[in-house]
């Protein structure tokens, strides 16, 4: 049994292409979410950074270069990187050291700086890689991956390219009303069609850009909020950073191939719905309890699949929930409110911060002309290359 | 000069084999039995199995088409493609085998589209060539439709 630990404070730097340092950003978010705590730099205790392999060697340790930029004062310090999913394995480990009773205070760091265009692996010749490989002998970009998934999608369960777009559509719709997002204008179905096709089916508009960004959590123990005079903080109830079962038998990026399910049977859940299921068991909580969701939409048809992952709807089913408005702005349980990574962009290290920020927002009723009315639970959804799993549970 | 023919990937398949004989190479656990491709052949992933030697496998060389999708764009470095020539799309084919129980990626043989494509349909597997530079042909593996170039009439 675990417990609550308090979201004193939520920060971030716009989303966008600034050309400028990840160290920037991430001070810039760290300092909105210091302000939004009411709380200076030399209390906190410890800081976590969320790393990014294209900062070089700051990007690495980017726990200690936050604490740098911020100015030592001899918090403790942790750095980690898990791909997309280093955001909520920042919060994770922020969350265990307060519940340990090792930090009262700590704060929560991710930034990136991402070039244009694909991510690429890291340089050299390194046929070691799985994710060297998968470029130098497919030429399979995570767009090629999000394309395969929407395929499947399509002669599964017949969803459509218009069904896809509609994704878009409803997160542009939201990502216009969130100053930090980088795309803030509302995008129709029309422009989705006449996008240039990436990896068939799926468009420029259905895929998510690469994008600057930062964000950052102030998180405490639930006494100190209240000496803080927090009586009533959003509470971060569950963070799942779940491994697959094996064998693995959903194709993956960076992999060419799944494992097989010959000599042991496949799992009865696939990786993405046990993400979401640790985390409902850690919350004590089931999808019927939840507001909002954040889900990582790298692809307009991969937001469908965590409708599903998260236990929304049933398999096939996700087009059907879309269609009828469950999961916009005014719906029953409205899907990436904050405008999801079709208006963010990915970066990367940020991102699973980024939504956390959104859902603190939501459920402290704080998120203007997108606030879910009266949000009392909210989940994250992400995963991260190579089996990382991200999902947060947060609560008012 | 002529160049040296060479697999992209040392040991994932038999470089020399002909197309009736052209296979991946996967290992399998002695102790459990499990399938690895990419071929593991240092630890058995099962975690189940305490471990066991692990053999060479040779997989199945027909299977049924799990996904596809194709490439639009140049992949980035170190995909080898001549910046200079105009980029011509190729198409991907996720491949599932019935024996091993597991899906395999590869591109799909030169001139199938996705149009020649659909989840479901019987593909084989071919020898191919990945690229070329100055001294070596580097070879790779295809998946092929086995009506190459039929196309539903709906």
């Amino acid at each position: 049994m675990t417990s609550d630990v308090a979201v004193l404070g939520a920060g971030m730097h716009p989303w966008g292409k600034w050309g400028r340092s990840f160290v920037e950003y991430g001070t810039k978010a760290a300092r909105n979410a210091l302000a939004d705590a009411g709380l200076e730099w030399n209390r906190v205790q410890s800081v976590v950074g969320a790393g990014t392999v294209r900062g070089g060697y700051p990007g690495y340790v980017a726990g200690a270069t936050f604490a740098r930029a911020l100015g030592w004062q001899g918090a403790r310090v942790t750095s980690v990187y898990a791909a997309c999913a280093s955001g909520a394995q920042a919060i994770g480990t922020a969350r265990a050291q307060i519940l340990a009773g090792m930090a009262e205070v700590a704060l929560v760091v991710g930034a990136d700086a991402a070039p244009k265009g694909f991510f690429a692996p890291a340089g050299g010749e390194r046929p070691d890689d799985p994710d060297w490989l998968r470029f130098r002998v497919l030429g399979a970009t995570n767009p090629a991956y999000f394309g395969l998934y929407a395929r499947r999608r399509m002669a599964l369960y017949g969803d459509t390219a218009d069904d896809f777009a509609r994704v878009k559509v409803k997160n542009s719709a939201a990502g216009a009303l969130n100053p930090y997002a980088r795309y803030r204008k509302r995008v129709t179905a029309e422009e989705v069609a006449a996008s240039a096709v990436v990896c068939d089916p799926l468009r420029l508009l259905d895929i998510c850009a690469t994008s600057d960004g930062a964000a950052a959590l102030v998180l405490s123990s639930m006494d100190f909020a209240r000496r803080h005079g927090a009586a009533d903080p959003v509470r971060i109830r569950a963070v799942s950073t779940a491994t697959p079962q094996y064998p693995r038998t959903e194709l993956d990026l960076p992999d060419i191939a799944t494992d097989s399910a010959a000599a042991v049977p496949a799992p009865e859940a696939g990786f993405r719905s046990s993400i979401a299921r640790y985390a409902y068991e850690e919350a004590g909580l089931g999808p019927e309890d939840l507001s909002l969701a954040e889900v990582y939409d790298l692809s307009t048809a991969l937001e469908l699949e965590w409708y599903e992952d998260l236990g929304l709807c049933g398999a096939g089913e996700a087009a059907k929930l879309l269609r009828d408005g469950t999961t916009a702005l005014g719906g029953r349980l409205p899907v990436n409110a904050g405008g999801g990574l079709a208006s963010f962009g990915e970066a990367v290290p940020a991102q699973a911060i980024a939504q956390v920020c959104e859902l603190t927002w939501q459920l402290r009723e704080q998120a203007g002309e997108r606030q879910v009315p009266g949000a009392r639970v909210g989940m994250t959804a992400n995963q991260g290359l190579f089996g990382h799993g991200s999902a947060v549970v947060a609560v008012r | 000069m002529p160049r040296t023919p060479k697999p992209v990937v040392p040991g994932w398949f038999d470089p020399d084999a002909g197309p009736a004989e052209f296979r991946l190479l996967g290992t399998r656990c002695r102790a459990c039995d499990a399938v690895f491709f990419p071929r593991e052949d240092c630890f058995c992933r099962n975690p189940g199995c305490a471990g066991g030697e692990l053999v060479e496998v040779p997989l199945s060389r027909h299977g049924t088409v799990w996904s596809y999708t194709d490439a639009h764009y140049r992949p980035p470095a170190p995909y080898v493609s001549d910046p200079d020539a105009e980029w011509q799309p190729y198409t991907l084919v996720a491949v599932e085998l019935a024996a091993e129980r597991m899906v395999v990626l590869g591109q799909a043989a030169p001139g199938v589209t996705v149009a020649d494509l659909e989840v479901g349909a019987e593909v084989e597997l071919v020898p191919g060539v990945l690229d070329e530079d100055a001294e070596h042909t580097w070879r790779t593996w295809h998946w092929k439709p086995v009506a190459a170039g039929r196309r539903r009439d709906v």
